[in-house]
């Protein structure tokens, strides 16, 4: 398998992510975050699933970036760029936890069980299939979701008809 | 080949020319290369030309000649703007945060160029066949929002921001009935990919072609997606965000120059990316309207209704009256979301019934009745009868 595309697309994302962790200005933050989604999008259609990637892109970088960046406005303090120095040993125990994680995932990965079991075959993730199995095997699923996404916009709703009335009052 | 499939396959076939005549390294540069420079230079062409057809267009609504100094009636107008738009001193505010500041108008023109990818310009005439490329186009379009918000708060300015934030609230909103409107396009189609929507709509029954904007979902959805394309291009009935009179220019206040100029692009493109969806989901993309209109090439046929689509569009900015900001956002989320969920459930009952009389009927009062009164409903009350006052 070609592994230049998703390297790119994974390095993106870490370069975004990691932007977003040291920027001092919080919107720019916010728009590293979304080179972060950006690239985990393009991760999700260079490994061969289409519709995660777009879904990816339309859902995180389309509304959910909106969202955070009007969350970060709305939610400011008076005196932005606070210059909080960041102590050496701050950044010695975070990449120490770091080190810590990747040997752990890395051990359990190489690890015998993990290798010599048979990889399972790809399952097809035409956008094609992937709409025959929700509206089919998993369709239980879709309508949880379908009812989880009407409860938080009536959640939205009655926030703001409170906030309403507690003005009107 | 026939005459008539050469005329059509032209452009394909000088593509396949070009590259089989370059050196054999660069044959899979060149083959990707063409396409994409074919479409930098066409729109961007398209768009010069709309300029000039809209302020002239706007200025006979208006009662006036429009542009008419640079060449005859006005046509090298384009270059006369391009010339001023470069040659203008690129003002950035001193304390506008600057990397932003420049990151957004590019970001909106290279977004707005990569929607560009999905949509079939003639018979075997897309740059990327995806088989989800409606799919594609929606989440690429989406990141306009991002680019709008970027012009607003990178500038510092009160104005700015509250336009921006109002555009952005604006294209969100307006999002969901396009979204909806679409997928009554994708659902009776059965695919996600551009080529195979068009496809679908190539049938004849007599004269009359397929197309979905002749069926009463279609038509419906079609209304439904080109005012939201409308308003998610910020034009007017709905450019509040940017009304001149209101907040003048909203979030490219601080703009000037070139830049103000990419933004200009930016909205044509963005306009033209919209309407050819449109085009491709309802109007059957590169499909002749008449069987025996068949040997004229399909590229002609999808320019020609771009044209038309743009011609509505100028019309429409110069007839009707800017809508508030709170009508907006009522007109989207009151009216038109109930009836894109109305025209989507139509739509599935157009595939489920047997075609028919009846399934015209019901499929048409299913349409015709929620719109009459949500229309009612929604609207400030009594209709009264328009009175008009002449000068004496």
């Amino acid at each position: 398998m070609n592994f230049a595309l998703p390297a790119f697309f994974a390095a993106l994302s870490i370069a975004g992510a990691v932007a977003a962790l040291s920027l001092r200005n919080l919107v720019h933050c916010a728009l590293a975050l979304v080179l972060a989604f950006a690239g985990l999008g393009g991760l999700y259609v260079a490994l061969g699933a289409q519709f995660a990637g777009l879904a990816q892109i339309l859902v995180y970088s389309g509304a959910v970036a909106i969202l955070i960046v009007f969350a970060v406005l709305l939610v400011r303090e008076r005196d932005e760029e606070q210059r909080h120095p960041i102590r050496w040993s701050n950044s010695l125990s975070g990449i120490a936890v770091a080190v810590l994680v990747f040997i752990a995932i890395a051990r359990i990965l190489t690890s015998d069980s993990s290798l010599h079991r048979a990889a399972p075959a790809a399952p097809s993730a035409t956008i094609r299939d992937i709409g025959t199995m929700m509206m089919g095997a998993d369709i239980l699923p879709l309508e949880i979701i379908g009812l989880l996404l009407t409860a938080a916009m009536l959640g939205a709703v009655i926030l703001a008809l409170r906030e309403r009335n507690a003005v009107k009052s | 080949m026939t005459p008539v499939q050469t005329a059509d396959q032209i452009f394909v076939l000088l593509d396949q020319w070009l590259v089989s005549h370059s050196p054999l390294i660069l044959q899979p540069l060149v083959a990707a290369a063409l396409p994409v420079v074919a479409i930098l230079g066409l729109f961007p062409g398209l768009f010069a030309l709309t300029t000039v057809l809209e302020r002239k267009g706007l200025g006979r609504i208006q009662n006036r000649i429009g542009p008419n100094r640079t060449g005859p009636l006005g046509i090298l107008q384009p270059l006369a703007d391009g010339v001023k738009s470069l040659t203008k001193e690129d003002i950035v505010p001193y304390a506008a945060d600057k990397i932003v500041n420049f990151i957004a108008p590019v970001f909106l023109v290279i977004v707005v160029f990569l929607t560009f990818a999905v949509l079939p310009i003639g018979r075997n005439m897309v740059l990327a066949n995806l088989d989800s490329g409606v799919l594609y186009f929606f989440a690429i379009g989406a990141a306009t929002e991002l680019s709008v918000f970027m012009a607003g708060w990178s500038s510092r300015n009160k104005y700015a921001l509250l336009g921006a934030m109002r555009a952005v609230a604006q294209m969100i909103s307006y999002e969901v009935p396009l979204l909806l409107s679409a997928t009554c396009a994708v659902m009776t189609a059965g695919s996600l990919s551009t080529v195979a929507i068009v496809a679908q709509q190539g049938g004849f029954t007599g004269i009359f072609p397929h197309w979905y904007v002749f069926t009463p979902w279609g038509f419906a959805a079609f209304l439904l997606f080109m005012i939201a394309a409308l308003a998610e291009s910020n034009r007017s009935p709905f450019d509040m965000p940017e009304g001149e009179s209101e907040i003048i220019a909203g979030y490219f206040i601080e703009y000037s120059g070139f830049k103000f100029a990419l933004f200009f692009l930016g909205e044509y493109l963005g306009m033209f990316a919209i309407s050819g969806m449109g085009i491709t989901l309802f109007l059957g993309g590169w499909g002749a309207p008449f069987s025996f209109l068949d040997f004229v090439p399909s590229y002609l046929w999808f320019f020609i209704k771009l044209f038309v689509l743009i011609s509505v569009f100028i019309w429409i900015r110069g007839t009707l009256p800017r809508l508030r900001t709170d009508q907006l956002m009522d007109f989207a989320w009151k009216f038109m979301l109930p009836m894109a969920l109305i025209v989507l459930v139509d739509a599935g009952l157009w595939r489920w019934l047997a075609p028919g009389a009846a399934r015209w009927a019901i499929t048409t009062l299913i349409v015709l009745v929620p719109y009459i009164v949500l229309g009612r409903a929604v609207g400030s009350g009594k209709i009264e009868k328009r009175s008009y006052r002449y000068a004496s």
